[in-house]
């Protein structure tokens, strides 16, 4: 069957993706360098210090493994919780409660406002026995903790989508609600997704105060109590817990992006929720 | 109706063995909807043929959205019914309208090339892929697309996007096309082309059709009938040459077209006294009293020459292909459009003093403004 819509039209071509490369001024690199040396100083004199013979003794302290085991063990448990959680409240709040949105941003800051130790001590005094006696009560808690950077990045993804339009479109043309979650509007949200597990990732693998209060010896507890001993291993420990976040950081993004280019949908940017050009 | 297969070669149908489109009559009788205070729909009626393409026209804020929303599942109607073949299709969820929805912008999958976002469709039919992309390459190629069948929406232009969203559309085999101002956000010149080809598209499938829209020329030109509504009901529905023609109000008479008001005055014997010219009145000026009216006569039904002297003063004038428009001053500050052939108006300049009459044809009167 001929076309019935002529190629006129297909001359219409796309607008171009504008590729500015503006000459970058010379004091954007000053400020650069300048920034890179207030962070990498004290990095290297830490390496210097440690020496890198330091490091194998960590990796074989008693206690090292079973306190990274258990942080990344919070870590999916306190990410996936979150997403669960969170993805279709916001998703809903867009669609059919515009007006709570407000309202929900102010109650997602309570948990930045309200310190941490206020928080887990609360918790221990109310939380039943069963919970209290295994270290996944801090994931439940860390949720909480997770929960203004996660809706703030599944809060900024949804806004930047014509989520009513995509949803409606998937209706008329008779996809049911789990369809168009999970074909239409999350391969939509992967940006924001990516940037709500980042942020709750690196929380889980950084907090001391309540991991502490609950004596339970997660990473960050474990370097803490190992610090007492020598010198060099201690600021071997702590570099470590520091490469170690950034590794698995780098590792989610190299994993989203990889598969968010097979999918067609582009380099996935941390942080910033891309606009697609229209 | 000529060809209701859209696709050669595709009769074994996703959507259950009907035959290929072809036109479902649609019906709504006394559907009112209302949002908190306000009243979107109040008692909407409205009939649309198998196969015919209705226009809903009418300024923002009349119901038009509203009554395309219900039909397409998306909003419900507080009361009133609405059938499809017959059938009252109120408790049938979108999902499973079998209705094809073309949106103003932004509607397609920006995850899914143009393939994936016509065969989406096909997909939750549980069509095979084979089949599936078989067929949503038919689609493309029946948009002119089968080019830009592996982009994605963010590569192509907003006319490109707007034909991949008809070819999604078309794809399920709908029952109903609705489109919901699918050209507004496109330029000037890919509107009226996709204007023409949306129509003979419609025409070739013979597909029931509704369609919203603000702009009356869009209305007019691709429309078997137009609807015009006002405050959530219809005010007159008719073929675009009668609406023009033969307005039933003077709110549709000033919706559709340019009209120009005059004041003029209205015998209890139903006759309007304007610019000098005794004219008879329109049948549908009924409720009008006797006394000072707004007299509604289209620029073409002007009649208009230099005479030094004359009632009004010409201010500007606009050349619009074979007619010119002339817009004129009158005495008491009214301003007039009057239509003459574009040969004769080289004598109508600006600052030309002129006398502008009625043609004497049955005009439309309306309370004084």
């Amino acid at each position: 069957m001929a076309a019935i819509i002529s190629d006129e039209l297909a001359e219409e071509a796309a607008p171009p993706r504008p590729r500015r490369r503006r000459p970058v001024p010379v004091w954007r690199w000053v400020i650069l360098v300048l920034t890179g040396v207030y962070f990498l100083i004290p990095l290297y004199a830490a390496l210097r210090f440690a020496g890198i013979a330091s490091f194998g003794q960590v990796v074989h302290q008693t206690g090292f493994s079973d306190a990274l085991i258990l942080s990344l063990k919070l870590a999916v448990m306190t990410t996936v919780l979150t997403l669960v959680l969170m993805v279709p409240t916001t998703i809903y709040v867009h669609l059919r409660l515009p007006r709570l949105r407000r309202l929900l941003e102010s109650i997602t800051i309570l948990p930045i406002v309200i310190p941490p130790v206020v928080l887990i001590v609360g918790v221990l005094d109310v939380s039943p026995g069963f919970l209290k006696s295994t270290p996944y009560l801090l994931g439940l808690v860390y949720v909480i903790l997770a929960m203004p950077f996660a809706y703030r990045a599944l809060d900024a993804g949804l806004r930047a989508l014509e989520l009513r339009t995509l949803v409606d479109a998937a209706s008329s043309l008779g996809a049911r609600w789990p369809a168009t979650l999970w074909r239409v509007i999350l391969p939509n949200l992967r940006t924001a997704l990516l940037s709500a597990t980042v942020l709750t990732v690196a929380l889980v693998l950084g907090e001391f105060t309540m991991a502490s209060l609950d004596l339970y010896q997660t990473f960050p507890v474990w370097i803490v109590a190992f610090d007492q001993t020598s010198g060099p291993v201690s600021t071997a420990a702590s570099l470590l817990a520091l490469f170690v976040t950034w590794f698995f950081l780098m590792l989610i993004v190299t994993l989203a992006s990889r598969r968010s280019r097979r999918g067609g949908g582009g380099q996935v940017e941390l942080f910033s929720v891309r606009r697609t050009v229209r | 109706m000529e060809a209701t297969n859209i696709s050669s070669g595709t009769t074994a149908s996703a959507t259950g063995g009907r035959p290929a489109s072809g036109g479902a009559p649609v019906s709504m009788q006394k559907v009112s909807r209302s949002f908190g205070t306000v009243r979107a729909l109040n008692g909407l009626s409205l009939d649309i043929a198998p196969g015919e393409l209705v226009a809903l026209l009418g300024p923002s804020g009349c119901g038009k959205t509203t009554a395309l929303r219900i039909l397409a599942g998306f909003e419900t109607a507080d009361s009133g019914t609405v059938t499809v073949d017959g059938k009252n299709i109120a408790p049938v969820p979108a999902a499973k309208r079998d209705m094809g929805m073309v949106f103003q912008s932004y509607s397609l999958f920006p995850n899914m090339s143009a393939l994936d976002n016509v065969g989406f469709g096909l997909r939750m039919r549980k069509m095979g892929t084979a089949g599936r992309r078989r067929r949503a390459h038919e689609l493309l190629e029946l948009v002119g697309l089968a080019a830009q069948a592996g982009q994605f929406p963010h590569q192509l232009s907003g006319g490109q996007q707007q034909r991949v969203a008809l070819a999604r559309a078309l794809a399920i085999e709908p029952r109903v096309l609705l489109l919901d101002e699918p050209l507004s956000a496109l330029d000037a010149k890919v509107r009226l082309q996709l204007r023409e080809q949306i129509r003979s598209l419609q025409q070739r499938l013979g597909i029931t059709t509704l369609f919203v829209t603000h702009d009356q020329e869009e209305a007019l030109s691709m429309a078997d009938r137009v609807g015009v509504m006002k405050d959530g009901m219809l005010e007159q529905i008719a073929v675009p040459s009668e609406l023009y023609t033969r307005p039933a109000t003077a709110f549709v008479a000033e919706f559709v077209g340019t009209m120009n008001r005059i004041p003029g005055e209205l015998s209890s014997g139903g006759q309007a006294t304007a610019l000098g010219t005794v004219t008879d009145v329109q049948a549908g000026c009924a409720d009008v009293p006797a006394g000072p009216v707004d007299v509604l006569v289209r620029p073409e039904n002007l009649r208009i020459a230099a005479i030094a002297g004359g009632n009004g003063i010409v201010t500007s004038r606009t050349f619009l292909g074979s007619v010119t428009r002339i817009s004129v001053l009158l005495s008491g500050d009214v301003t007039v459009q009057v239509d003459v052939p574009s040969a004769t108006a080289d004598q109508l300049a600006p600052g030309a003093s002129v006398q502008v009459s009625l043609d004497g044809s049955p005009v439309q009167v309306a309370g004084r403004s």
